[in-house]
């Protein structure tokens, strides 16, 4: 046996431990037809979306092809707003960045806000190492930061959780005494008065960016709760995580983005904040940050810049492609091992780790194509995991069973003749076998197949070979009927 | 029957119907035939390739694309009764091969249909012999290639509601996969099996007892989990519902 054979299967266990937890898959079935629903009215409504999606597609694309004079044009553009720009070329380089600045300031209390970039470069526990207290102020980030898990979707890290899960932790981590916590508003009701506490006691404050403005040097945040605003504007620093992807050229570009991303996100036509950070308080300034810093991490993303996949830079994040994927629905988040799961991930997490690590991920797609036909920023999903399981091909992490069965198979397919009595034979031998019960419950070499189904019994003989002899009787019939004429 | 201005209909058997099914490419010559077409069904056809390609084996898919291309490539049209199987060479064999290659990869896209919409769009079918027995209460299952990539939606339930009088039950979810997706439902065959039972649960839903579509692929595995969870519904092949050849076993029942 090939070692690949034999290779672990992270993501169908997880998945298989998923399946087997019913309020799990009920809850994911029912996000699975809501989200898209939502998402639907809201692009309907709207009524230009698809204009729109090609427009900011072209544009993007120009900004990547044109990283050289707009990344330092936004650095200058910062920097003149008073925001000093840190480069990151790892993970470990944007926790050290960020952990050196809060050394800077002798800070023990951080408020951080949603940030998928933080996810990747496991921020928090790094801070938290250090003797750091980190408080995750987004409700998902933050019931997921308590469950000590992390989020199983970019847009709604804790859209798996019940509330009835929710209230069990925060019955457990908030020592508030008698209360009852019976509604999803009394959970919000008790989170923003925890949350309260720790914006003003923070003293530096974490947050991502959905995009970045070459022409004026600001970033863009959109959220729904209005936590990346006081993490923002209550500390007297504040730090902003993120990564040259989110690079645009201009202000409209940014507001053409918000329009695709909410709708696509969350099916709203605003969030309930859209903010853009220009830099640190100015005398004229009433409230704001003393400090401001932002962090570019790389982490590989220039790789990938220079790679066939790089058209998956263009994800703006928004989720759609999860919320529309029937086996991301199946599996749930966690499966993926990877902070970014679905097709999106599926396609991230090979690239920024290691296809080896992940090499069943690219498999996980039966190349439906609704990711695609949602996806704001138009990326070819399907085509990139396709393309990622060539790599897989080609580098010898696809089972070599697998590989020889199909180059035979597709050999065998250029010789018609072969193939033709070959097939002949073993759908005769599978008819016979099968006909009376009409399907077979096992057969050997199918068992990816009859595990879970049966399989239904061929009919009598192939079409070419009942094709074939009918050509042969009329051509007989034809000669018969020749030979009647000519004796007459 | 020879008449020169009669679409010449090179039929692409694909190989689950050539395999699995004939009754489908029979149905679906007679189908052709009765609108008028001239049909040739070249004798070396295969397979377009799809294991392959969809595995990520591209060397090996551009080999058998390239067979394809050459047996098809005198065609006036090919007519395919597969959603994803017309997808492959309409959408994913110009993009797979390169140069002179991907030229002719493109006239054969230009003249290739799926059945269903070459039956609505491209030929007159105004009426057919009656059926073997009366149709039940029907529901149809848009297979994704079919749907995504040929734009395959009303033309099957056109065809449905005008030559057999049958309107579609219409079940909920009816854009969402069935989990098959070719060696997808061997390598991933839990989860596989989670996206069927969804598509069963909603077929059966929708107060239908027969399940048709036009990919065989699609319906051998619906088929191979309701007999395996003993879920009563008929499957069969649009093609065959249209041909009104209702005598023959349907997918999965005994002869």
């Amino acid at each position: 046996m090939n070692p690949a054979d034999a290779a672990t299967h992270p993501f169908t266990d997880a998945a298989a431990t998923a399946l087997a937890d019913p309020a799990g898959v009920a809850q994911r079935d029912m996000l699975a037809r809501v989200t898209p629903q939502l998402r639907q009215r809201a692009v309907d409504e709207f009524g230009e979306f698809e204009a729109l999606r090609q427009h900011l597609k072209r544009v993007r694309q120009h900004t990547l092809d044109n990283l050289d004079h707009y990344l330092p044009r936004f650095e200058l553009e910062a920097t003149h707003n008073g925001t000093r720009v840190h480069y990151a070329e790892t993970a470990r380089d944007l926790n050290g960045i960020v952990l050196d600045i809060c050394r800077e300031h002798g800070v023990r209390r951080v408020a951080k806000g949603k940030s998928m970039v933080t996810e990747e470069t496991e921020l928090t526990a790094s801070l938290e190492r250090e003797g750091l207290q980190v408080v995750e102020t987004d409700l998902g980030e933050y019931i997921v930061q308590l469950a000590g898990e992390k989020p199983a979707h970019i847009v709604g890290p804790a859209r798996h959780k019940s509330i009835a899960q929710i209230r069990e932790l925060f019955l457990k981590a908030h020592k508030l005494g008698e209360r009852k916590l019976e509604s999803a508003e009394d959970l919000v009701a008790e989170a923003r008065r925890i949350m309260r506490e720790h914006f003003l006691q923070a003293e530096i404050g974490i947050i991502g960016a959905n995009a970045l403005i070459a022409e004026n040097g600001y970033s863009m945040l959109v959220t729904n709760e209005g936590n990346g605003d006081l993490c923002a504007s209550l500390p007297k620093v504040l730090i902003v995580c993120t990564t040259l992807d989110r690079l645009l050229p201009r202000a409209t570009d940014a507001a053409a983005l918000q329009r695709l991303l909410v709708r696509s996100a969350t099916g709203q036509a605003q969030t309930c904040y859209t903010s853009f950070y220009a830099g640190p308080r100015r005398e004229v300034d009433a409230d704001g940050p003393l400090e401001t810093h932002l962090v570019l991490l790389d982490n590989r993303r220039s790789d990938i810049l220079g790679s066939d996949y790089r058209d998956m830079l263009q994800c703006i994040r928004c989720g759609a492609c999860l919320n529309h994927c029937p086996i991301f629905a199946a599996a749930g988040g966690h499966a993926y091992g990877s902070v970014y799961p679905g097709p999106m991930g599926s396609v991230l997490a090979p690239l920024l780790e290691s296809l080896e690590a992940h090499a069943e991920l690219p498999n996980a797609c039966t190349g439906c194509g609704r990711c695609e036909e949602v996806c704001p920023a138009a990326i070819p999903l399907p085509g990139l995991l396709r393309d990622l399981r060539h790599d897989e091909s080609l580098q010898g992490i696809a089972p070599a069973r697998w590989r020889r069965g199909l180059r035979l198979h597709a050999w065998l397919l250029r010789q018609p003749a072969l193939y033709q009595w070959l097939t002949a034979r073993a759908i005769s031998l599978l008819n016979l076998l099968g006909r009376r019960r009409g399907s077979f419950r096992r057969l050997p070499f199918a068992g990816g197949w009859t595990g879970e189904r049966d399989f239904p019994a061929p009919q009598r003989g192939t079409f070419m070979q009942q094709y074939r002899a009918e050509l042969r009787k009329r051509e007989r019939e034809r000669a018969r009927d020749r030979e009647r004429a000519d004796e007459q | 029957m020879n008449d020169p201005s009669a679409p010449r209909v090179s039929l692409f058997v694909t190989c689950l119907a050539d395999l699995l099914r004939p009754s489908v490419a029979f149905a679906s010559l007679r189908l052709l035939e009765r609108a008028g077409c001239i049909v040739h069904v070249p004798q070396a056809q295969t397979c377009c390739g799809q294991p392959a390609y969809n595995s990520g084996e591209y060397e090996a898919a551009v080999e058998v694309a390239k067979h394809t291309i050459e047996i098809f490539q005198d065609a006036e049209y090919v007519v395919v009764p597969s959603g994803s199987c017309a997808g492959m060479l309409c959408e994913h064999y110009p993009a797979l091969l390169e140069g002179q290659w991907r030229e002719r990869a493109r006239e054969l896209a230009a003249k290739t249909w799926e059945l269903t919409s070459f039956l609505s769009e491209m030929v007159r079918l105004d009426r057919l012999p009656r059926a073997t027995r009366p149709l039940p209460a029907i529901t149809y299952h848009d297979s994704c290639a079919g749907l995504r990539e040929m734009n395959v939606r009303e033309q099957p339930r056109e065809l449905l509601q005008r030559l057999r009088g049958v309107q579609v039950a219409e079940m909920e979810q009816t854009e969402v996969c069935c989990g098959f997706g070719g060696t997808f439902c061997a390598k991933m065959p839990a989860i596989s099996a989670k996206m069927a039972d969804d598509k069963l649960r909603n077929a059966c839903d929708s107060g239908a007892t027969m399940l048709t579509g036009g990919d065989l692929g699609c319906l051998l595995h619906l088929a191979g989990r309701a007999r395996r969870l003993g879920v009563d519904l008929e499957f069969r092949h649009v093609a065959e519902l249209l041909d009104g050849d209702l005598d023959t076993p349907s997918i999965g029942e005994a002869e």
